[in-house]
């Protein structure tokens, strides 16, 4: 048996635990992911594979065979995808730090409310919740461009302003799910059901495997409302200049940056009000 | 120098419809140890959660370490250390990591956290357990631990929201030796419980909760004393029986409560009671004389038991 033997009260210094909340959040979060730091990087590799083998040599194969090798918009079918493929890897793995750990947080072990005992406040919770899954969304892109790169699928100049984009996309859709999710009490099924009926039509409505004009107008707005096909857009503008008017590329990235406020404007006061009971 | 950690004044919560706190007045002073006892849903773990700095209150006026939580709430809650009436762990880290991660919350640093880490698995008697997940551990270790976690930022005031309950009696009696050490170290703590045995045992000073309200203040002695007699005896004739013995038993006593399952004689000396109540022909299934307890107190208050 050992006494503890301190001065009480004299340990924080409570500026400095005010300052760094929502980091101190987001290194939480950090120290639980890096327990499965080898599902993530296997994950992060083997998706990228799976897409390129499949779209590189299917797909692609076929689609540039078929334009007499001209591809869509002038380059390579795999090129034209690519922004799209990296989007959604950014945004899966945000959807997925930005889900889980809300649930783990406020329903299953509540760790939420144990934070907010210290002097972490509601806010930064929800935006060490965000910092947490931008850094998993982050490592994802590089992991998925590292591979496109490696095997030629996009030219090194695509690298930075497709990372990009991806993220803009994933912090968007992050956002919003952020809002969602803050309000789902217990029921996990509906994670199921945003996963069939919000992210599957996303992916395959928002121009990610061919032009969105292709579609029949009446199911180009699945389009225009998703954060995918805006974030695509910009991807293509400037990683191969497809063209755009001004105007476009401004509301492309007006788009993204409007869900991403709305959505944390929205899931502040819930976490606020939900850690208040 | 001595201080009030906890000033409420009027104290008021409500939600909704349901008034949960309903206008109370305490205060707590350093080094204290103070109680709040009440059956469940008498606005225990409400109040507790005022004082945590985390539930505002509707009205009424609170200050905590000096400071209005409505107003200051991240600096009150960086010298406060909490045990929640669930735990709260994360289940999927180890032992030593849920005590880590938890002091990262208040700023401190690795340093500072790797010698407290062992001194509070020490102090919560969890070295063994260090590498353990915390769902591989009993109910009475997670208790522990929970507290031990609640400890790590060195707060001024421990607040402790019933500690005990769930738990089997050697896993209680660990937990009270634990709590002890930290009262007699001038840790303040602030403990809720439906358990009289608890409060007598650890609270120097408590207040009698039920319905929101306050039902009494002061210290176990001083609220057996003004609400109990010294002693109790207890008699059973069974259940249909009870209520015809009645009259002939108030009788022979201060004052008498008649339960489902037995009756209560409060008197100044209960075993010449007792013979009193077999030279009557009264002749209970069983019978106990004992020390008057918080429990028949909050029976005197409420006309309820503490535990249904």
């Amino acid at each position: 048996m050992t006494d503890l033997k301190f001065k009480p009260g004299k340990a924080v210094d409570s500026v400095r635990a005010m300052r760094r909340g929502a980091w101190a959040v987001a290194e939480y979060r950090l120290f639980s992911m890096s327990k499965w730091m080898g599902s993530m990087i296997s994950f992060g590799l083997g998706n990228p594979i799976i897409y390129l083998v499949s779209i590189g040599l299917g797909i692609g194969a076929l689609v540039d065979a078929n334009t007499g090798g001209q591809g869509i918009d002038g380059v390579s079918y795999i090129e034209f995808v690519a922004p799209a493929l990296l989007a959604t890897a950014a945004i899966n793995a945000l959807q997925d730090e930005v889900t889980f750990p809300t649930m783990q947080g406020f329903v299953w072990d509540k760790m939420f409310f144990a934070m907010n005992n210290t002097p972490i406040t509601a806010r930064q919770i929800a935006n060490g919740i965000m910092t947490t899954a931008t850094i998993r969304g982050i490592f994802t892109v590089i992991l998925y461009e590292a591979v496109l790169l490696v095997f030629g699928a996009i030219p090194l100049s695509s690298a930075l302003p497709l990372f990009l984009t991806s993220i803009f996309a994933a912090l968007a859709f992050g956002a919003a799910m952020l809002a969602v999710t803050v309000r789902i009490e217990n029921d996990t099924t509906l994670f199921a059901i945003i996963g069939r009926f919000v992210i599957a039509p996303m992916f395959l409505f928002s121009g990610t495997f061919y032009p969105l004009d292709q579609m029949p107008i009446y199911l180009q707005w699945i389009g225009w409302i998703s954060p995918m096909w805006h974030s695509t857009q910009l991807g293509r503008f400037l990683s191969y200049g497809m063209p755009l008017e001004l105007w476009q590329l401004a509301m492309h990235a007006i788009f993204l940056a409007t869900v991403f406020v709305i959505g944390m404007l929205f899931a502040y006061p819930k976490f606020e009000s939900r850690l208040q009971k | 120098m001595t201080s009030d950690m906890i000033i409420a004044k009027d104290l008021k919560k409500v939600y909704g419809d349901f008034v949960a706190v309903d206008g109370i007045n305490f205060t707590v002073k350093q080094g204290e140890s103070f109680g709040l006892l009440g059956p469940n849903g008498a606005g225990k773990s409400t109040t507790m959660k005022m004082i945590s700095s985390v539930s505002k209150r509707s009205s009424g006026e609170l200050t905590i370490l000096g400071k209005d939580p409505d107003k200051f709430g991240p600096e009150i809650r960086a010298h406060l250390g909490v045990v929640p009436q669930k735990d709260m762990l994360d289940r999927e880290l180890k032992t030593w990591e849920n005590l880590y991660t938890y002091g990262r919350f208040f700023g401190l640093s690795r340093k500072f956290l790797k010698p407290k880490v062992e001194e509070l698995l020490a102090f919560a008697q969890l070295e063994e357990k260090r590498n353990d997940k915390v769902e591989e551990l009993s109910g009475g270790m997670q208790r522990r631990l929970a507290i031990a976690r609640g400890l790590v930022n060195e707060p001024e005031m421990l607040l402790l929201d019933e500690p005990t309950t769930g738990l089997d009696p050697q896993a209680r009696h660990i937990l009270w030796d634990r709590l002890f050490r930290l009262k007699e170290q001038g840790v303040t703590l602030v403990i809720t419980t439906h358990y009289m045995d608890e409060a007598e045992q650890l609270c120097d000073r408590l207040i009698v909760m039920d319905k929101g309200k306050i039902m009494a203040e002061g210290s176990p002695a001083e609220l057996i004393k003004k609400y109990s007699s010294k002693e109790v005896v207890e008699v059973r004739f069974g259940t249909d029986k009870n209520a015809q013995f009645a009259d002939q038993l108030k009788k022979l006593a201060d004052r008498i409560e008649v339960l489902p399952d037995r009756i209560l004689v409060y008197t100044s000396h209960g075993e010449q009671t007792l013979e009193k109540i077999s030279a009557q022909g009264m002749n209970p299934v069983t019978s106990l004389v004992r020390r008057s307890s918080l429990e028949d107190v909050f029976l005197r208050l409420t006309g309820r038991t503490l535990v249904d």
